[in-house]
This record gives C-alpha cells, structure tokens and sequence, in this order.
C-alpha cells in the first residue's frame, strides 16, 4: 500500500539555505544541494524547495542552484515561491522540478492553476494554503501569513481543487512555529472532502507528533516540517523507524 | 550507449540526470541512425496517452523502434512511455499503442477502492510474481522495495508479461516484459537509490 511520506522544505534566500545548524557529514549546511542530498540519504520521500528570494538575480541563482539539486537527488522536487505566471512553471519545471507549489500567485490569479493543470498535468500543481482561524471561521491569509484575504479556507480549496490543483499543502498559523502538533481539527475537516492528497505543515516538534497526526488524520498523504529537521531536533531515519514500529507505512 | 527517444513529449532533464549520476552514457535523440546505432533505448513519456501516441507516430520514429526492437534491442518506456508499448488504451476514447506487449490500459478507478485518491501518487513497494522468474531488471532489488508512482491508468489483460506489482486496494501492474521489451510504471529516476539500481540493471541488458 502506498506509503505516509516524509517532507522536509528549505527556504532557499540567494542561493543559500535560510536557517540549518550542522550535521555531521554536511561541510555547507547552508547549500541546498548538500542539504538536500543528506535529507535524500536520511529517506527524506520528497523535498521542496521554497524560493524567498526577492531580486530578479536571486532568482536566477536559485534556479541554477534547483538544476544542481535536481542532477544529485533522484526524489520527487516541489518548488514554491515567485510562482506567478505560466513562465514561472516553465523555469522550474525545465530545471528538474517536478511540482509546482503555488500560494499568493494563485490567490491574484485563480486562473493560473487552471493554466498550469492544463498544460504540465494536475499532478504538477500544488496548492499551497495559509489559514488562520478568525471568529470561529477558517480564512486564507497572503503575504506570508500576514494579511486575511477574508476568503473561506474550504471555499477556496475547493475552487483549487476545481481550477486544477492535484495536490495540497495546508500550512497552519495557529500551529506553526508553536511546536505544539498539527492542527489535527483543520487537517482533519480538510481531509474529509478532498479527492488530492494533503500535506500537512505547521506545528511539527517532535516525533510524537508525526505519530499523532497519521494516527489521528488517518487520510493525510504526508507530514511537511522545515526547522525541527534542519536544527537537527529530529532526524528523518529516526522519525521514518519510530514511525514504522508506531505501525504507519512508511518507506524505509 | 542508451538512447532516449525524445518525441516532444516530457521533460527529460531528471532522467539525463539520472544516467550521468550511475556513470552510464546517455544521449537525447530524434534520430533514426541515432537510435539504430545505441545499444539501448528509452521510451520516455508524461501526460495524456492519445497525445503522446499522436507525437510519437507522427515524430517518424516508430519504424526504426520496431525495426531495432525487432532486432532484440533492449527498450524500456517509463511511466506513459510503458503504457505505450501496450496494444491499446482506454484513457478518454480507444487509442492504439504500439502492441509490444499483449495488454491494455484502463482506468485504474475499475478496480481501486473508491475512496483512494486518483491519482495513485507516491512511493509504493513492488511485488515479484512468485510463480517467475526474476527479471533482470529488477536483479538487485528487494521483494517490498519502494518506487515512485503517479498515474491513473493501468496495464491490465497483460498476466503474461507482468514482472511486477504494487498494490493500491487492488494489485496494480508496476512493471511488464515481454523478452527484449520492458516497461515500468513507476519514475525509476525519481525513486532514489532503488530506481538508480534499476536504471544500472538496464544499463547492463
């Protein structure tokens, strides 16, 4: 049966990794190729790559630097950030990538997931969510969380889902940066509707949680986290063998 | 040399990758004398059957493929590109492969629990038909060994040429032969260590 996969995300800023401590075996903890070839070694089941890159030279650097990653690891590569335009999908999926991962972009141009499903497939668009609860309601937030778009969270996924997208990733506010777990409730309410599989991120602290949120969310497709794999708080080997003697399917 | 066949369909840069990572020589071509003078070809392939088997009879190329496969070449299709070497598919309409291997393609919604997600995408573990041999393809690989799938639509009406299987509520076709000719479903250059040894086992038919 198909397996829960495991996915570390680096925010790449210039070429260079954002944050990351040092692992033994690693000599540039802050290249993304190195970086991204331990998490492949460690049974890291997919990456993505998250372009926080501002400058038009930024961005240059950060495609050369997918298309090093993409001749070194041979795991599935998701690339979000900057995603705004058919051309966008065009660069990155030319450099190796082999989804693309869409938030604000689609947000100002619903009908970019439409676009990029029509042309590279449904499973090459990723839609990816911020949602905050506010009043008892679930809303989509943009600009990196900051701002409510005042939009219905499920409203949205599922006019994403529509439009074309094939895969989601659901990034708490509520949870993320606490360390506290998933946001079981949400991923929960999501899960119960869609036809695409859900990657959950935000909130991850420990390995427990991981357990919790296969356990709890049984129709949840992956678990996503950033820092507690790059701070080096939780190794993928470790996390993928506890959760294999925890009973969830996962590739060893 | 292995030669992968491009006919305009799918992105090729992982899979070029993949052979320059493993240490074996690799080249893209639309080529006939290219392809006839390789010792190896592979039939690449993403997105919609109909489209791909339109390009790939239109590209001129199917004659020089039959000719060499004739000749015991040794070809593997990836992904859309295994499907292809079927007799026919059943994705939106009735479209003709290219009838290597005894077998269609259909949905994989006629058989999977209705609840699974469509498509079957991830890593899933392959299984060895007991009764067979093991193909050399997958010499070095381990009953359970995980690989990379996203697809839709299936292989099936082909038990002679199964070499393996995954299963997703229902046992799939992952990987199908018949002698010099063989397809795998799954993405063997985006299944890590596991596809670099499949890749590696062809490199050696």
């Amino acid at each position: 049966m198909i397996t829960k996969r495991i996915i570390p995300c680096l925010d790449v800023r210039d070429g260079r990794v954002v944050k990351g401590v040092n692992f033994e075996g690693i000599r540039d903890v802050s290249s993304p190729v190195a970086l991204a070839s331990f998490y492949s070694d460690a049974g890291a089941d997919e990456l993505v790559f998250y372009d926080i890159t501002a400058s038009f030279e930024g961005r240059a650097i950060f495609t050369d630097i997918l298309k090093e990653a993409a001749a070194n690891v041979f795991i599935p590569l998701t690339v979000g950030g900057g995603i705004n335009t058919l051309e966008d999908f065009d660069r990155v999926l030319k450099c190796g990538a082999d989804k693309v991962s869409c938030n604000s972009g689609a947000l100002r141009n619903p009908k970019l997931l439409e676009e990029g499903a029509k042309r590279y497939g449904s499973q090459c668009v990723v839609l990816s969510v911020d949602i905050k609860r506010v009043d008892g309601s679930f809303k989509v937030f943009s600009h990196g969380g900051r701002q409510n778009t005042g939009l219905d969270a499920f409203e949205w996924i599922k006019q994403g889902i529509d439009l074309g997208a094939g895969e989601l990733v659901i990034n708490s506010i509520d949870t993320d940066g606490v360390k506290n777990g998933f946001d079981i409730e949400l991923l929960q309410k999501i899960c119960d509707f869609s036809p695409v599989p859900v990657i959950a991120s935000g909130g991850a602290g420990s390995m427990e949680h991981f357990t919790q949120l296969f356990r709890e969310v049984p129709k949840i497709d992956a678990g996503l986290a950033a820092s507690v794999f790059h701070f080096g708080e939780i190794g993928i080997r470790d996390l993928k063998t506890k959760l294999k003697a925890d009973g969830i399917n996962v590739r060893l | 040399m292995t030669a992968i066949i491009d006919y305009g369909v799918g992105n090729l840069y992982s899979l070029c990758s993949s052979f320059r990572f493993i240490g074996e020589a690799a080249f893209v071509t639309s080529d006939p004398d290219k392809i006839r003078s390789a010792d190896r070809l592979i039939l690449p392939g993403v997105g919609a059957f109909e489209d791909a088997a339109k390009k790939l009879f239109a590209s001129g190329l199917v004659d020089v493929i039959r000719e060499e496969v004739a000749n015991g070449k040794p070809l593997l299709g990836i992904c859309l590109g295994m499907q292809l070497l079927f007799e026919k598919s059943f994705e939106f309409g009735e479209h003709e492969g290219l009838g290597f291997l005894k077998g269609e393609i259909r949905p994989i919604s006629d058989v999977i629990d209705k609840d699974l997600k469509i498509p079957h995408i991830g890593w899933n573990g392959l299984h060895f038909p007991k009764d067979k041999a093991r193909h050399p393809l997958f010499a070095d690989l381990q009953e359970n060994d995980c690989v990379y799938f996203v697809h839709s639509f299936y292989a099936t009406d082909c038990e002679d040429c199964v070499i393996a299987t995954t299963e997703y509520s229902a046992e799939l076709t992952a990987a199908a032969a018949d002698k010099n000719c063989c397809g795998v479903q799954f993405h063997p250059e985006k299944s890590g260590e596991v596809g670099m040894k499949i890749l590696k086992a062809f490199c050696k038919m």
